[in-house]
């Protein structure tokens, strides 16, 4: 009997040895995992810093409100670029938002379970094809017939407001909203969706039972319930609209103007960067991109951090469900 | 089983650590297979000169057997590349300045390999035939002074062409390049209004325009965009029938670009070259020379560290010079003119 006994606790031991050994492995694994993310973003980070020394000593904040860009003077400033990046991603958003919103609502909550599937699958498609391909379809399908019966009409018609001055050439600060949108739909789509599918049922079988109707249902439990996720959902589509270089340079026209005509050229951030790097060959012309670098991902911190803020103004003191 | 499968998952992401570091472990300039040991050569630069370097590339390792490697990550990259000494060769649109050259730690030789025409290509709907510019037209077009492409200066110069009241679109380039180096030195060459508010460079600020990512982009912009005018590398324009227009150059004779008018100007560059092998080959005397028409330059180390190696790639560079040419007219480059190739030979015979 003891000397069962005394087997079975060695037994016990040798397992929970092996837990202890392995347990401690994969800790150390996936600690290692987690601190080379935050130790690559600190070394970005300090890499941009460094190599942007040059242009931040010769420019100072001048920089970040100067128009100019003239890679043969040597003077430049990113107030364009910031510009053409800030409104192109605000304005997919805002296209992109109640598309992807209700077409997630309508997956979720609306659609006939066998359409579900289908419809989930064409919008998630949208998301595996490369942006070159987007850029191509972009400038040699969109932006043509943008112009003709979209640009000439708006710019005809309404040309006196600043918004759709005129001439329409097609490649412009609207199809790099239109085409970012596309883009951006199926992320804030998918997301939405799963967050939506994961609210739990109570919930919704509480509101019915409260005599709600199904809109009331969706408006104030469903989408308040998500709400956190949801709002996740749009960061990522936000960050993939301010990141996206190849399909924007093919069709914003690429022109450094502080625009505010929809119809007028443009240029981003990321296109400036992967348009002029790999000719830059002067110290200050290649400090002054990664400067442009350096203040994307700058931007692209502050309205992640923008976002938390958001939330937790949102979730505070309501206890998170 | 739980525990085990901790463990191979523990396993599995430990090998893909190991793995990427593996990966980026530096690889050898030499391969071996089986017994024999291939000569590979590395160079990088110019996009320009990508389709022509891969169809000599392919044609010289068919004859040799050694192999020449060229990424055309574009010409700033292939000249730093070679400043940190990473390849063999540096190719690029535009010749390294004698104050650029300060800069290098090593010594090397450089020298034309092959040359290229820009052609200024646009979209009229209704005008099939090339249109006439002269340098002041062109420069005005492209500072926007010329807004109209029925301009009375436009006119004038093409008599009996019915040009349409259309508003003129410039596209230019977008990305950093040599094809602009050469078309803005034109531009600066014959006018001194570009060259104060402009000047050149791979990239410039553009008075008026649009930009286009690569040839391709420009390309593709003007061919849907009627009224529009931009520039881009004479096989460009070939290939996707863009019509382009005569320059006059500077025996005042209208010109379209071309394998025989390019030549031509690398001709009537040799007194200019003998002074200094970087030097600017726009707008060249000669009847019958194009005015814009550049060089791709090949950077070749005068001390270097594999001696067998830099022997080989002196072979190839030998055989671009002389049997090389051939192929280029095929793909709408412009071959150098015999004078040119020699002067480039001699310039390779420096390297041991």
């Amino acid at each position: 009997m003891e000397a069962q006994a005394s087997a079975d606790s060695k037994a016990t031991d040798h397992a929970r040895g092996a837990t202890f050994w392995s347990d401690r492995l994969f800790k150390a694994v996936v600690v290692a995992c987690a601190s080379v993310m935050g130790l690559l973003l600190l070394l970005f980070a300090y890499e941009l810093w460094q190599s942007s020394q040059l242009s931040i000593r010769t420019f100072g904040w001048r920089f970040w409100v100067s128009r100019d860009w003239d890679p043969v003077r040597e003077r430049f400033g990113a107030l364009p670029f910031i510009w053409g990046t800030l409104l192109s991603s605000i304005a997919a958003l805002m296209i992109a938002v109640p598309l992807s919103l209700g077409t997630a609502i309508f997956i979720a909550e609306v659609a006939p379970r066998w359409l579900r599937q289908p419809v989930s699958f064409v919008v998630e498609l949208l998301a595996a094809i490369p942006s070159v391909v987007y850029g191509l379809w972009g400038m040699f399908v969109m932006v043509p017939w943008l112009r003709e019966n979209v640009q000439k009409p708006l710019a005809q018609r309404f040309g006196f407001i600043p918004l759709f001055e005129g001439p329409a050439v097609g490649v412009s600060m609207m199809a790099a909203i239109l085409i970012l949108s596309v883009m951006i739909i199926p992320y804030i789509t998918a997301v939405s969706r799963e967050v939506i599918l994961a609210v739990p049922r109570t919930q919704r079988e509480a509101s019915y039972g409260l005599g709600a109707t199904k809109w009331e249902t969706i408006r104030y439990v469903v989408l308040r319930y998500a709400r956190v996720g949801i709002l996740g959902a749009i960061i990522l589509g936000y960050g993939r609209a301010v990141g996206e270089t190849m399909a924007v340079t093919m069709v914003i026209g690429n022109r450094p103007d502080l625009t505010t005509s929809l119809l007028q050229p443009g240029y981003t951030m990321a296109s400036v960067i992967a348009n002029e790097f790999t000719e830059a060959t002067s110290p200050l012309y290649l400090s002054a991109l990664t400067e442009i670098g350096l203040l994307l991902f700058a931007i692209t911190l502050l309205i992640n951090a923008l976002a938390r803020f958001l939330v937790w103004r949102v979730t505070k003191g309501e206890g998170r469900y | 089983m739980r525990q085990r499968s901790m463990s191979i998952v523990a396993g599995v992401l430990v090998a893909t650590a190991l793995a990427i570091v593996a990966g980026c472990a530096p690889k050898k300039g030499t391969t071996t297979t089986g017994s024999e040991t291939k000569v590979q050569i590395t160079g990088a630069g110019s996009t320009f000169v990508n389709p022509i370097m891969s169809r000599w590339s392919s044609e010289y390792e068919k004859l040799t057997g050694v192999q020449v490697n060229y990424q055309s990550i574009g010409s700033g990259g292939g000249i730093q590349q070679f400043k940190e000494g990473t390849i063999d060769f540096g190719a690029t649109d535009v010749a390294v300045t004698a104050e650029e050259q300060k800069d290098f730690t090593r010594q090397f030789v450089q020298f034309p390999v092959v040359a290229g025409t820009v052609a200024v290509v646009y979209n009229l709907p209704g005008v099939t035939q090339n249109l006439q510019l002269s340098p002041e037209v062109l420069a005005d077009i492209f500072l926007g002074k010329i807004k109209k492409w029925n301009d009375r200066r436009l006119a004038e110069l093409n008599p009996g062409v019915n040009l349409p009241d259309q508003d003129i679109v410039v596209v230019h380039r977008s990305d950093g390049s040599g094809t602009t180096y050469i078309f803005t030195d034109y531009l600066s060459t014959v006018s001194t209004e570009w060259q104060q508010r402009v000047g050149r460079g791979k990239s410039v600020s553009w008075p008026v325009g649009v930009g286009g990512k690569g040839n391709e982009g420009v390309t593709g912009q003007v061919k849907q965009l009627p009224g529009a005018v931009g520039y881009v590398e004479l096989n460009y324009a070939v290939q996707n029938n863009l019509t382009f227009a005569a320059i006059r150059n500077a025996a005042g004779k209208f010109v379209l670009p071309g394998k025989s008018t390019g030549e031509e100007a690398t001709r009537m560059a040799v007194e200019k070259l003998k002074q200094d092998i970087g030097s600017s080959v726009v707008n060249m005397p000669g009847e019958n020379s194009y005015p814009i028409t550049g060089f791709v330059y090949v950077l070749v180390d005068k001390q270097p560290k594999d001696a067998a190696k830099s022997a080989e790639m002196k072979k190839f560079f030998e055989w671009v010079l002389r049997d090389g040419q051939k192929m280029a007219v095929e793909l709408d480059y412009v071959p150098l003119a015999e004078e040119v190739a020699q002067m480039s030979l001699q310039k390779l015979a420096e390297v041991p």
